[in-house]
């Protein structure tokens, strides 16, 4: 479990000081995968790396596990470390070790024998699904297969907790859902906690349980995700969830149904279909979706009509379709 | 074109005293750059992540302190330098002439440079990198000798080669204040006693010797270089 209290973080630079983060609390719960999302500049990357002190905050405390990281000395904090994985937007791979060797690295910290070190290796490699590129460099590997492998390097020291940094952001979108797929499998396989640092929602809607939002350095909202994304109460998550929130405020009569596409569905023209076979017209007010390999993703708001049985034929139809979660958004 | 006694000159320099004259001019240069890399590289590497914001943060005095040491002693000339450290030679060595009088100023005029070039090296190494590792939990002393040291090394082989040839240039300079080696050949018998085909003759055998570094320099550093596909 993270916790964190009254967590401030301030920048001093040359031109003046910088609040990043005021007065954060947070409380991510084992085996979550918590999703932080936020425009850039939101403080969302600061945040993440005042979970392992990376960044030392300004006040405020850290504990992951009841152990408070902000009273440790140095040596205690690296052990700490030990503990909590991070994998980042870059990667982060020593350039002049072997996939093998990156992954022995953390290993090789803690002072683990290196037989031992490899033997472990091998079995994280098999876990992240690439088995024949232990003595590959990383100029030798695509962008996801190195951030497999920098999963596999945090994963080494079998930390309770990963940090996840952007770590998709490099990556193309079908890169971007075999990464969380995977991410996935080991929160549910290994139990380790997942926190997720990220500007897109459908990142956080592909694998997250729980959501908070930043803004302006501050927790706006949180929650589960299907509460946050359905309902959102701040401006903050309003705009992120309504990517042109104000052009749908003109419409105030309407209620509003949010879809999202995990991928299951396959590519129908679901208002068309509405519309032809059950006579229901619908407004489509926003709309982020993604086709990859005839399979769609992302989301969707839709405007239902003003009657109330006509909007509940509709809730009903678009509720059956596998792989859509239809949500109607509160206004 | 030459003189018939000079081509004897040269021929005889060549038989008598051109090997040993090679192998001072060898020593001359390997044994001052690897002691130069001895103090300049953990200097160096003090430079980087001795700073604010480093690895291992250390006093601004400090810094202060050995960037100003670095900038004196790489602003003074090497031929004066050389008179300057003499009588430090004749301590250590006995003899303020010949090879191993030599050496001692030698060090002392290229472990300023070694830091410098070292730094820039260490200073190549992605920041993400050191982040990660200490993310891991790794010591400052981990991140030194498995990440920055490591990581730089195909710039550090490659700038072991810089100073390796700027060393020898050195050399082949002391050769006028009484340094052995190849140098000494060609001002001593080109310069001093104007015999100009012995002097073009211990030139390019200078300039073979510093192509010849330079291209297993490369080979080196193309070897070591993982980011190299």
């Amino acid at each position: 479990m993270i916790e964190i209290q009254n967590l401030s973080k301030t920048f001093h630079t040359a031109g003046g000081e910088v609040e990043a983060l005021k007065d954060i609390d947070l409380r991510i719960e084992d085996g979550d995968i918590f999703g932080i999302i936020g425009l850039s500049g939101a403080g969302k990357s600061t945040l993440v790396r005042c979970m392992n002190l990376l960044e030392q905050p300004t006040e405020g405390r850290v504990l992951v596990d009841g152990q408070e990281l902000t009273a440790l000395s140095p040596r205690q904090l690296r052990k700490a470390r030990q503990s909590i994985g991070m994998i980042f937007q870059g990667f982060n791979l020593l350039m002049q070790r072997t996939a093998l060797e990156n992954i022995c690295f953390p290993l090789e910290l803690a002072g683990v024998k290196k037989p031992e070190a490899r033997r472990r290796a091998r079995e994280l490699l098999e876990l992240v699904e690439l088995p024949d590129k232990a003595d590959a460099y990383p100029v030798q590997l695509s962008g996801g297969q190195k951030q497999r492998v920098a999963i596999a390097r945090a994963l080494a020291s079998e930390p309770r907790v990963l940090l996840c940094d952007e770590a998709t952001s490099a990556l193309d979108p079908k890169t971007t859902r075999a990464i969380l797929e995977l991410l996935r499998k080991l929160n549910r396989e290994l139990g380790v906690t997942v926190v997720v640092i990220t500007h897109e929602m459908r990142v956080v809607e592909q694998i997250c349980n729980k959501v908070a939002i930043l803004d302006g350095g501050q927790v706006r909202e949180t929650g589960p995700v299907s509460e946050v994304f359905s309902n959102p109460r701040s401006e903050a998550g309003k705009r992120l969830v309504l990517p042109e929130g104000e052009k749908i405020h003109v419409l105030p009569e309407n209620r509003l149904v949010r879809l999202v596409f995990d991928g299951a569905a396959a590519t129908e023209p679901i208002v068309a279909t509405l519309a032809a076979k059950q006579g229901i017209l619908l407004n489509i007010l926003a709309a982020d979706t993604h086709s990859l390999a005839g399979k769609t993703y992302g989301s969707m708001v839709l405007g239902l009509p003003q009657d109330e049985t006509e909007a509940a034929r509709a809730l009903l139809y678009l509720r059956e379709i596998a792989g859509v979660t239809a949500e109607t958004i509160l206004q | 074109m030459f003189a018939e006694t000079e081509l004897d000159l040269l021929e005889k320099i060549i038989r008598q005293g051109l090997l040993g004259a090679l192998g001072e001019t060898l020593l001359m240069t390997f044994v001052p750059t690897v002691l130069a890399f001895v103090i300049g590289l953990p200097l160096g590497v003090l430079l980087v992540i001795g700073e604010e914001g480093g690895v291992l943060p250390l006093p601004r005095w400090l810094m202060k302190a050995l960037n100003a040491l670095i900038n004196i002693l790489r602003s003074v000339p090497f031929l004066i330098l050389l008179i300057v450290v003499l009588p430090l030679s004749r301590l250590l060595v006995g003899t303020t002439v010949g090879t191993r009088a030599i050496l001692a100023p030698l060090v002392i005029a290229a472990f300023p440079f070694v830091a410098r070039l070292v730094e820039t090296s260490i200073r190549e190494v992605d920041a993400g990198v050191v982040e990660a590792a200490q993310s891991m939990g790794a010591s400052p002393f981990q991140i030194v000798w498995k990440v920055l040291i490591p990581e730089a090394r195909p710039a550090l082989i490659s700038n072991f080669m810089v100073a390796l040839i700027t060393i020898f240039g050195y050399g082949a300079m002391a050769g006028a204040v009484g340094g052995g080696g190849i140098g000494r050949i060609a001002v001593n018998y080109g310069y001093n006693r104007y015999k100009p085909l012995v002097m073009y003759f211990a030139v390019i055998l200078l300039v073979i010797l510093v192509q010849l570094f330079q291209s297993i320099g490369n080979r080196l550093v193309k070897k070591a270089d993982k980011r190299i596909r």
